[in-house]
């Protein structure tokens, strides 16, 4: 919360306080099954939007490396994990809840729902 | 026991199959996979189903994750089938702290390839956004399977995945899709599982879908005494014993019981062994037969210990061991006690026949001193085993499990051909019927009692049964000298069973009542003698009244006649005088014209 978090009465908008912070994420995925291409659909228009320019994206696919799996505790499939900012999080799922998206990466603040 | 007996003789059928269908057993053909859990192949006739997936459900502490670690441990040990754990529960250190409190080396399993532990920690705080699946689960699970070539799989607990992961279809779906990767693999597998809070097998209905062996595991208090218990709850496809099995968790690992007898054929042997009282072997047609097992059931204070301690100094007096296990007194008491009745049993445990083991009730449950008796047996091999007043005895006869228990000890120390010696408390007012339930179990039964009379207190002995002989049917005075026991003929008289002083009052008291009896006669004749003078006088003066009154008759019937006469001639005159004819006259006589 210290890190990313927002103010509550701040309305939706690609400002908040975590600007110029660079994002580093993981989309650990299982290869090609239309999940894992939704996931990273969806993870690219996010970034685009609210992190355009500040974010790198690794896509991990566990058939090719499964022992990434147990290295980074995954088991849910696709699951996205922001290595930094600091502390990590994960986020579990094919992404298409944008705004689930936004309160994982701290971005908005817990229970934050779009208008 | 009635309710139970069913399940009971379905586990003796199970367990007298023993190892013979250790591996391939039921119509079927159904290969199972044992589990190397002592007692528990035995009940489900060789283990869990191979290549399917087993559910373990319990409370929390209910012993689940050492079952699936026995599983894992015995399966890469006895049987060359590595196994994988997937803990979603505990750390791996944890994991191997408990493992080591089992004497399990897990740890040293994982090095030599044998045991692959894969611990998933979920992060509490994700958060789901969007469709996912459990693809990773697969993806580890595989690869742990593949690299050491597993057999067998367990997943401990799958409750977590429910609360970790926010959708329940999703994780339903998921492990219904994991029991048939499972099933393809051709994996013997556990699924642990939480039972629901309100008594359902588990909380998210798992059962749906790994239903071909359901067992369930169970931790309660039944008969004061804290319990674990098992059940196959289901078993497609295999016969199984239905009832609940106690079971423990020792520093050797988990033990069900019953255990069961090392050899299937039972001994009946013929041979008869002493008692130790010469008059109690007689009472008993030669004594009581070896492999046999002997009840002395009895209220505090009437000797039980004592008998039982004759038997165990005869049996060592042939040079047969003894295995003497003592529930209430130390074994420097129970010596020194001996001592005082002339059984001098020190010599023996010098000697290396005898045994004592003093039990403190509160170190073991009940279940925990079964298994420990197991193995003293195993170790010391005696031909007799005291276990002098044990507890749960009593209940015996209540339809429990623990009863079930105890009796399946006392069939095993039958099958081993151990002369089983059990003493028991029955309280008082119970008498012999507490002890009812029990006597199908016991070859020979010999009740003491204390009768309690004229302030004395003295023992009595008889024989309720023995089986395959005949038996004395007399009560005798049991009596302990410092020269050891001894059996006395009783008096029965009309006041009941006398002991002791009051038997000695009795007979005093019939040898004053037949010298009084003899002086009531005397008494009675001369008072007869007397009341037949008194009637004969009576007769006497009746008949001298009746002659009386004939007397006064005949003189009574005389004066009429001259009355009669007087009355004719007064008549007359009175006529003459009325100027009446002759004719009107109102009595005419006879004798008148």
């Amino acid at each position: 919360m210290s890190t990313g978090g927002v103010s509550g009465g701040q309305s939706a908008g690609p400002a908040d306080d975590t600007d110029g912070v660079h994002f580093d994420l993981g989309l650990y995925v299982a290869g090609q099954s239309p999940k894992s291409i939704l996931a990273i659909e969806n993870l690219r228009r996010v970034c685009d939007e609210y992190l355009s320019g500040r974010y790198r994206i690794e896509v991990i696919d566990l058939l090719e490396t499964p022992e990434l799996a147990r290295a980074a505790e995954i088991i849910a499939v696709p699951t996205l994990v922001r290595r930094l900012p600091l502390p990590i999080r994960t986020i579990i799922g094919d992404l298409s809840d944008t705004d689930r998206v936004l309160v994982g990466l701290q971005l908005r603040p817990d229970g934050w729902r779009s208008p | 026991m009635t309710g139970e007996s069913g399940g009971w003789s379905g586990m003796s059928d199970a367990t007298g199959a023993g190892s013979a269908a250790a591996q391939n057993s039921g119509a079927a053909g159904l290969v199972k996979a044992p589990t190397g859990i002592g007692g528990f192949d035995e009940i489900t006739r060789g283990g869990l189903p191979r290549g399917r997936a087993t559910l373990v459900t319990g409370g929390a502490g209910s012993g689940k994750t050492v079952f699936g670690l026995e599983f894992l441990v015995w399966g890469a040990r006895k049987f060359g089938e590595p196994g994988v754990l997937l803990s979603f529960e505990e750390s791996a250190d944890e994991l191997a702290t408990n493992g080591a409190s089992l004497g399990f080396d897990l740890p040293e399993l994982e090095r030599r390839g044998l045991l692959a532990v894969d611990v998933f920690r979920i992060d509490a705080g994700a958060i789901v956004a969007g469709g996912f699946d459990l693809e990773g689960l697969f993806i580890r699970l595989g690869s742990a399977v593949d690299t050491i070539g597993a057999k067998r799989v367990v997943l401990d607990t799958v409750e977590v995945l429910f609360a970790a992961l926010d959708s329940e279809s999703t994780v339903r779906a998921e492990l219904n899709r994991l029991v048939r990767w499972l099933k393809d693999r051709g994996l013997t597998a556990i699924i642990t599982s939480e039972r629901g809070r309100s008594g359902e097998l588990t909380r998210y209905g798992i059962e749906e879908y790994v239903s071909d062996c359901v067992v369930l595991l169970d931790d309660r208090i039944q008969d004061e005494l804290a319990t674990r218990l098992l059940r196959v709850a289901k078993y497609r496809g295999s016969l199984h014993g239905t009832n609940e099995y106690p079971f423990v968790i020792t520093d050797r690992g988990m033990v069900v019981l019953p255990i069961t007898a090392t050899g299937s054929a039972r001994p009946a042997p013929d041979e008869r062994i002493s008692t130790g009282i010469d008059r109690l072997d007689h009472m008993l047609d030669g004594g009581v037969y070896r492999g046999s097992t002997v009840l002395i059931s009895g209220g505090s204070g009437t000797g039980k210990t004592s008998l039982a301690g004759h038997l165990a100094n005869a049996s060592c007096a042939r040079g047969e061991r003894v295995l003497f296990v003592s529930f209430e007194e130390s074994a420097e008491q129970l010596l020194r006690n001996m001592r005082s009745i002339g059984l001098d049993l020190h010599r023996w445990g010098e000697a290396g026949l005898l045994r004592l083991w003093a039990v403190r009730p509160a170190a073991y449950g009940l279940v925990e001193q079964l298994v420990e008796l197991h193995r003293r047996l195993d170790e010391f091999m005696p031909s007799m085993a005291v276990l002098d007043a044990m507890a749960g005895l009593n209940h015996l006869g209540t339809s429990t499990s623990v009863s079930a228990t105890i009796a399946s000890q006392i069939d095993m120390m039958k099958g081993r051909g151990v002369t089983a010696v059990l003493t028991s408390l029955t309280h008082y007012g119970q008498g012999e019927s507490s002890a009812l339930a029990v006597s199908s179990l016991m070859d020979t039964w010999l009740l003491l009692r204390n009768t309690e009379l004229d302030s004395e207190r003295n023992r009595l002995l008889s024989v309720i049964k023995s089986r395959g002989s005949a038996h004395s049917n007399q009560i005798r005075e049991f009596v302990l000298t410092d020269q050891g026991a001894e059996l006395l003929d009783v008096y029965v008289g009309p006041r009941g069973v006398l002991t002791g002083s009051a038997r000695m009052a009795q007979l005093a008291d019939e040898r004053a009542a037949a010298a009084g009896r003899g002086a009531q006669f005397q008494r009675r004749r001369q008072a007869l003698a007397r009341r037949t003078a008194q009637v004969e006088q009576q007769i006497t003066s009746l008949r001298e009244e009746l002659a009386a009154e004939q007397a006064e008759l005949d003189e009574f019937i005389e004066q009429d006649v001259a009355a009669g006469e007087g009355r004719d001639a007064d008549r007359a005159v009175m006529a003459v005088h009325r100027w009446a004819d002759p004719g009107a006259t109102r009595d005419p006589e006879p004798d008148q014209p």
